[in-house]
């Protein structure tokens, strides 16, 4: 009986990790090869999300400054990827640096990694909406600072921002082109689809021995309640920056992806709006479950281009014109829905726990 | 073994113009029981913060198992052996009995963030014995509900008991309870005193604040009074039962 439950089991999870083998293709073939690239887009917003699920979710720092990380990520890879530091720097790199995708990933890791102990340092004893003032502000100094470090030296070229990005290279491949891999073709969107997927299950599978380990236990008491969690001997104080520098790492690699996916990046990509949009990921979706923050993920980066591509059509048909800008109703959906999320469903979308709550009655072997 | 665990001299703490403590000195034995009684607002809850380092004393010492601590961190006195409950239950309500005891143990375990990632043998089996652990601290304060329950959606009594296992999950030299008895009734509160009485038998020394004057009476060795931040009086039950200062200060003066 058992076992065959658990074949069943395998069988779903062999069919849905086939899904989502195949998502590129069923896009492409489906919607087109637009949506591939949303698709890739989404994954970078998922990990963005769960990186930011550390901090919010777990440890309960609320940030709202954490696209800095991101950023800190980007122009990490912008800057050792490209002929951009011929520019500031003509005599030290004539060509620029062009370390390679794999040299940058734990470099800009590490990076954002010392980025998030910076930001948590000064806030450690900031809770709440305090703590959301001053992440905010990080989050503008550092897009400020992009912004205007063009002169006296041209670090980040200014509002112009950095393009002629590497393209990443796997194994000697280059992802900008197309590949035949055993005689099926491999458009580039899809060859990043692959990358972004395991990157992505990588950052899954770190969140989720956090979650279940004695550090992740130690932000959960953190979160729950910050003075029982130091009477009973937890060091807040290095656990939280540990939580910042772990959330940040996250964010620094997708920032990495992302460069090196657009070739090109530019302050105006690391908006507050987009510290909001993750940090809403996290909330609508569930904080502290991964599931949940993933569906979030999900959900929040594909509905502004089903918006995009179906509202417009839509009007067209409906009143011959355009009667609403899709932007402007994207915000209002968007608002509208976080407003119900709250009032109906205030622990997320898919909250944790529920299902261990709901699963308690059945499972006999947990009782002590 | 004679020295006393815990020494308190001179202890002076103020809340802007406000004495809530002061020139309180006072010892707690190895192994016994110590009540701390007074009036409300007698300074009995800001002395506990002071004792588990949640408040820095203004001025006096303090010394813990033989070492002298200058403005100690709770977490380095928890470290060093000092477990409190809340008189206001603070349990990680989201979180489920069996992780709450587990929090517990944090300082008694050791896995960091690569054994949490690699999950290798070693940690794998601390884990096993954290819960372990975690699993008869629940049985020995006397809760028989599920160990995944959520702590929020235990019973009263049982939050309490569980604050206690809590406690005792970091191994504590001193056990500090804030009030543990508040809102039970006489049948909950008899079985609390009877599991005081078993923790004590296992060699930890207990600090108990408490307002039933029945159960700090009937538990305790001895017992300090306070009043005004001051200490009035100290010894055992008896005595200061009789001790004309803490009849006037506590036990109601012929005006009332």
């Amino acid at each position: 009986m058992k076992s065959g439950r658990f074949t069943k089991k395998n069988g779903l999870f062999v069919l849905q990790l086939g899904a989502v083998l195949l998502l590129p293709f069923i896009t492409d073939a489906l919607l087109g090869r637009g949506w591939v690239r949303i698709v890739d887009f989404a994954m970078l917003y998922i990990m963005l999300a769960l990186g930011l699920n550390i901090v919010v979710g777990y440890a309960g720092l609320l940030d709202l400054g954490y696209i800095a990380f991101f950023a800190v990520g980007a122009y990490c890879f912008a800057l050792t990827g490209s002929p951009h530091l011929a520019l500031a720097f003509p005599q030290l790199f004539p060509a620029g640096l062009h370390l390679s995708f794999w040299q940058v990933v734990p470099l800009s890791a590490l990076l954002a990694g010392g980025f998030g102990v910076l930001l948590g340092a000064p806030t450690l004893r900031l809770r709440g909406d305090y703590l959301a003032i001053v992440t905010l502000g990080f989050g503008e100094i550092i897009r400020i600072f992009l912004n205007n470090l063009n002169a006296p030296i041209n670090l980040t070229n200014g509002p112009q921002g950095i393009s002629l990005i590497d393209p990443i290279a796997v194994a000697g491949v280059s992802l900008n082109a197309g590949e035949e891999i055993l005689g099926i073709t491999f458009p580039s969107v899809h060859l990043y689809f692959y990358l972004f997927l395991a990157f992505t299950a990588l950052v899954i599978f770190v969140s989720h021995r956090l979650e279940k380990s004695r550090i992740g236990r130690a932000w959960m008491a953190i979160r729950e309640d910050e003075i029982a969690a130091t009477a009973m001997g937890i060091n807040t104080r290095n656990l939280k920056l540990l939580a910042f520098a772990m959330g940040a790492m996250f964010g620094g690699v997708s920032g990495t992806l992302f460069a090196g996916f657009q070739g090109f990046v530019s302050p105006e990509s690391f908006s507050l709006m987009e510290s909001v949009m993750v940090l809403c990921m996290v909330v609508l979706g569930g904080m502290g479950n991964i599931r949940g923050v993933i569906l979030g993920g999900v959900l929040l980066a594909l509905l502004p281009e089903i918006l995009r591509h179906g509202i417009v059509p839509l009007q067209q048909a409906l009143f011959g014109r355009t009667v609403i800008d899709p932007e402007g109703l994207r915000m209002l959906l968007f608002g509208t829905a976080l407003i119900a999320v709250m009032l109906y469903r205030p622990a997320g979308l898919w909250p944790s726990r529920v299902r261990r709550s709901e699963l308690e009655a059945d499972e006999p072997e947990s009782t002590i | 073994m004679n020295a006393p665990l815990l020494e308190l001299a001179h202890i002076g703490k103020q809340f802007g113009g406000l004495n809530a403590l002061s020139e309180v000195s006072l010892h707690i034995k190895r192994g016994e029981i110590y009540g701390l009684i007074g009036p409300n607002g007698a300074g009995k809850t800001t002395l506990f913060n002071v004792i588990t380092g949640l408040y820095r004393a203004d001025a006096g010492e303090f010394r813990f198992a033989g070492l002298r601590y200058h403005h100690p961190q709770p977490h380095r006195l928890a470290q060093a052996g000092i477990a409190r409950t809340f008189q206001n239950i603070r349990l990680f309500a989201n979180l489920t009995a069996l992780e709450n005891v587990m929090i517990g143990r944090h300082i008694r375990t050791r896995s960091g963030v690569f054994g949490a990632l690699l999950r290798d043998a070693a940690t794998r089996a601390e884990e096993r014995a954290c819960a372990e652990r975690a699993r008869e601290l629940l049985r020995y304060v006397g809760i028989t509900r599920p160990a995944q329950t959520l702590a929020k959606h235990l019973s009263y009594g049982e939050q309490r008991r569980l604050e206690i296992a809590r406690a005792l999950a970091t191994e504590p030299l001193l056990l500090a309870l804030d009030e543990p008895a508040a809102g039970m009734n006489a049948t909950e509160t008899e079985s609390l005193k009877m599991l005081l009485q078993d923790i004590r038998a296992t060699g930890i020394t207990v600090l108990l604040i408490e307002h039933d004057v029945k159960l700090i009476m009937g538990l305790c060795d001895r017992v300090a009074v306070l009043d005004y931040g001051r200490k009035i009086a100290e010894g055992v039950p008896d005595e200061v039962r009789g001790d004309p200062a803490v009849i006037a200060a506590y036990l109601g003066n012929d005006d009332e």
